[in-house]
């Protein structure tokens, strides 16, 4: 067919290009707005309604998203534990299986090349989410290891349910014996005849739950959800990225690729972060058996710190998308905004800021050139910005078990 | 008095003997280890059949160091000499190559005066390397001043050692091959399939191969150096040794090492099969960059892209060996046995040695090999019984990864051999009491080198200098407190010269031992 025969409107058509989910059926249903993306090469909703209603679904109500692109990597094997080890910062040693962690991996100059999750499933079996595609630098570092790396993105269906009701949603859908499961806990139940792994985890800063299913099983699972919602109990809302990253940002966290160049496609000198610039020095740990990048964080250590990404209140209402921060007002410039919301829970911006420390020290003040426009008049104001050490959004329920059954 | 430093070298090839001995001689406290029953490496004698000796792995040693004979107080009175090549001709009109002049009844005058100027100027093109090739490479990120005085050094001598017409001529055959270099300049094909196979012997290149100008300059780099006679390759080590145990080296053998023991990103001693254990302020490596890092040490210690590099060292082997006891001397037509003490070159041409190589691009021996043979109880009559002889034979291509596997190809591989030399000596089959052959499998596990591979790693431009074995690794210090190399995987590479062992050894003693 011509390109000239078809319905302008569909003349890219997403769905000629980009991978379907197994929830696509679903998630084309709900997705009124027509408004996809790709992510990791899957067509996915940006917004499926309205950005306000799926944010206040996440943070009033119950919200649910196909995580099904996220890169996922299945790592086994008699030295997986010793190989997991070699390639993220963090000790994961004692991590048992039925737990889950945060971890970050570097390059040898000891700057992040992505961050994730790893699962332990089983004795010796893990799954490792990364938010880029790894599969490269998982099997270039396998070298010396007896491990065995698959990449299962598309053999797993994965679902977020998220909110003060996930709890409740989940249980009402069928799933039992979810109040013992604390968070980063990663456990095994059912859903009438499917198997459902449900791990409390989960990039909102709330309450919620991350279901993995066999993709053959992705619509029961999500028919199940929505079941709850046509009985009147619950407002239950499919979300999409542009909700996610509201409340990621809300809860502090930061996005290899937004918030920081990952070291692989850093191309300047100086572009890539380390987990310290990061302020995720947290995350590494000298005490454990060599990683990759070790030396050279070692080396960092001794040095005085260059940046670090912080976590700014900028004061005011006006928005400081991609605004430049400087030590004073009409100072020096000391670095730049790379993620901002209005957070409409917490009625302020929060933004996530790349800053250069100043010998050494972070700069004693912060102040973003916020530029704005009145009826297509551009106009500058400068705003005073405070470091939260904290994330901006936390909830108590987050982490009670058992949680509140709202 | 202060406890002196103590220092472990892995491995009694030359390069260990000779930085063991600058160590010990600077008051280092030195064990030196080796795995087999004798020091040596590669050039060290032994028993290949029963009354047949061979000198060893090398056959014909270019160019051990002068500052490093001078250094060491190695005494090579008896040994200097010069060994000349002769290309063998199946009609008997051999040509005769010697360091600056060349004999055959078959080259013009214009190839002999060729002759002389090529070799003047490509020796002239190896002394400005000078300065490169006896000091530790220079970084390019993050420069000392040592590394600056290096480059500085090697620019001078390029552009007023050389001067100008030189260094434009050197500049511009630098980075090409040999075939079309040579082509340039001589019309005889003998000559030029014979000075061919100094480029490509020991490499996993053909005389077309880019890169090759720089393989045939490391080569002509030995003949600045000391020449030494066709009985030298016995003697060689034995001096060597002795000059390790007069400056105090201890030397252990029959003891291989199973790994190199690490704590706190430092290595602090070795561990060997037999779980017996040293422990020392230094470690120093003669082996490979491959066996040091990924057996030795382990991925485990070390950081991941750099494990990738270190294992893409390209060091697959290219050269079988075969060493054969004969009862009477190959009648090579119109070669008499006085003529006979140097080294024989079956390469009829450029083509032939081109041809040759095309096999090992696809896993394959060559149907028609280049072997480069002497007959070492020539020069030594103790390596075989009165009357008879010992012939070593390098034989390429035989490629470490051979696609039909070695086990199957080795009677077939020894055949080849043998019909291209009965070819130009009609008794030889007839001649053989007893044969070995060491394909670089045999090579690898003999000589604890990965891939047979005579330099420790292919001289590719991409593999020498700052970027030998590895960046990361070339400046002779590990990514890992305490540990140093000294093998031929370090710059300048490869060959009987002893300058690794050199050049690690100054960089150790320059002190910086984080």
């Amino acid at each position: 067919m011509n390109i000239r025969d078809k319905d302008l409107s569909t003349a890219i058509d997403h769905r000629e290009i980009l991978q379907p989910s197994p929830f696509q059926a679903r998630v084309d249903e709900h997705g009124l707005v027509q408004n996809w993306m790709s992510w990791n090469g899957y067509k996915t909703a940006r917004v499926y309604d309205t950005l306000a209603s799926e944010y206040f679904a996440v943070r009033s109500t119950c919200s649910v998203m196909d995580l099904t692109p996220m890169e996922k990597y299945r790592i086994s094997g008699p030295q997986a534990k010793a190989f997991l080890n070699r390639l993220v910062t963090r000790d994961i040693s004692n991590l048992k299986p039925g737990r889950v962690t945060y971890v970050i991996w570097c390059n040898d100059e000891g700057k992040v090349l992505d961050d994730g999750t790893l699962f332990h499933l089983r004795e010796g079996d893990y799954r490792l989410c990364a938010q880029h595609h790894q599969l490269d630098w998982l099997l270039l570092s396998s070298l010396g290891f007896d491990v065995s790396i698959e990449h299962e993105t598309h053999e797993v269906a994965a679902l977020a349910v998220q909110g003060p009701t996930a709890f409740a949603v989940l249980t009402g859908a069928g799933i039992a014996d979810l109040e013992v499961v604390k968070p980063f806990d990663n456990v095994a139940r059912t859903l009438g005849d499917i198997d459902v792994m449900v791990s409390r985890t989960g990039f909102t800063g709330d309450l919620g739950y991350e279901c993995w299913v066999d993709p053959k099983d992705a619509l029961a699972l999500w028919d199940a959800i929505f079941a709850l919602k046509q009985q009147g109990l619950f407002d239950i809302r499919p979300i999409g990225l542009g909700a996610l990253d509201m409340v990621r940002i809300e809860a502090g966290f930061i996005m290899p690729g937004d918030d920081f160049n990952t070291a692989e496609t850093a191309v300047r000198a100086d572009r890539d972060r380390s987990p310290y610039e990061l302020g995720l020095g947290w995350l590494v740990n000298f005490d454990k058996p060599y990683f990759t990048g070790k030396q050279a964080l070692i080396a960092e250590r001794a040095r005085p710190a260059k940046r670090q990404l912080l976590k700014l209140i900028i004061e005011g209402n006006k928005p400081p998308q991609d605004a430049f921060l400087y030590d004073s007002k009409n100072g020096s410039r000391i670095g730049t905004i790379t993620s901002c919301v209005w957070s409409p829970i917490l009625k302020t911006n929060v933004t996530l800021a790349d800053v250069s420390f100043i010998d050494g020290k972070l700069p004693s003040e912060i102040w973003a050139e916020i530029y704005y426009q009145k009826e297509l008049e551009w106009r500058a104001t400068w705003a005073k910005c405070r470091i939260s050490e904290k994330a901006f959004w936390i909830h108590p329920r987050s982490s009670a078990t058992p949680p509140n059954n709202l | 008095m202060t406890k002196p430093v103590s220092v472990i070298i892995i491995g009694g090839g030359h390069n260990g003997l000779v930085c063991a001995t600058y160590l010990a001689r600077a008051g280092y406290s030195v064990d030196l280890i080796e795995a087999r029953d004798i020091v040596g490496g590669g050039s060290s004698p032994y028993y290949f059949a029963e009354g047949y000796r061979t000198p060893g792995l090398a056959h014909v040693i270019y160019g051990l160091n002068r500052k490093i004979c001078r250094d060491l107080n190695i005494d090579l009175s008896t040994i200097i000499g010069e060994v000349s090549t002769v290309a063998l001709d199946l009609d008997g009109k051999h040509i005769r190559l010697a360091r600056d002049e060349v004999f055959g009844s078959t080259l013009s005058s214009k190839d002999q005066d060729a002759y002389k100027t090529f070799k003047r100027e490509f020796r002239a093109y190896t002394k400005a390397l000078e300065p490169l090739m006896m000091n530790t490479p220079p970084r390019l990120k993050d420069m000392d001043r040592g590394d600056k005085f290096t480059l500085a050094k090697l620019g001078w001598s390029l552009r007023f050692g050389l001067g100008a017409d030189s260094m434009r001529e050197f500049l511009r055959v630098g980075g090409i091959n040999i075939f079309d270099v040579l082509n340039e300049l001589f019309d005889s094909p003998a000559l030029k399939g014979a000075l061919s196979v100094d480029a490509v012997l020991g490499q996993h290149m053909g005389p077309r191969t880019p890169n090759t100008v720089l393989t045939f300059l490391h080569r002509l780099w030995g003949e600045r150096q000391n020449q030494l006679s066709l009985s030298a390759v016995s003697l060689v080590t034995a001096k060597l040794e002795t000059a390790a145990r007069n400056a105090g080296v201890r030397i252990k053998t029959s003891a291989p090492v199973k790994r190199i023991l690490v704590k706190n990103e430092r290595a602090y001693g070795v561990e060997l099969a037999s779980g017996e254990r040293f422990s020392g302020d230094i470690v120093v490596s003669n082996a490979d960059a491959k066996t040091t890092f990924l057996d030795l040490i382990g991925a485990e210690h070390l950081d991941a892209m750099f494990c990738h590099r270190v294992n893409a060292i390209r060091q697959n082997g290219d050269v079988a060996k075969l060493h054969f006891a004969v009862n009477q001397l190959p009648d090579f037509k119109a070669l008499s046995d006085d003529k006979k003490d140097t080294r024989l070159l079956i390469a009829p041409d450029m083509r032939y040695v081109e041809h040759a190589f095309n096999h090992a691009k696809y896993g394959e021996f060559s149907e028609h090999p280049v072997l480069e043979m002497t007959i070492p109880s020539l020069a030594d009559a103790s390596l075989a019984p009165p009357g008879h002889h010992v012939l070593s034979v390098n034989a390429s291509f035989a490629p470490y990864k051979l696609e039909a596997g070695w086990e199957s190809s080795r009677d077939a591989f020894v055949q080849r051999v043998v019909e291209t030399i009965t070819n130009y000596a009609t008794n030889f089959s007839d001649s053989i009491v007893a044969t070995e052959l060491l394909t670089p499998e045999d090579i690898e596990r003999r000589f604890n080198i990965k891939g047979g591979h005579w330099h420790q790693g292919e001289m590719g431009i991409d593999q020498l200098f700052m970027m030998r074995p590895v960046h990361g690794a070339a400046q002779y210090e590990a990514p890992l407190n305490g540990l140093f190399l000294c093998g031929a995987s370090t710059h300048p590479g490869g060959g009987i010269t002893g300058v690794p062992g050199h050049n690690a050894a100054q960089r150790i003693l320059r002190g910086v031992v984080k």
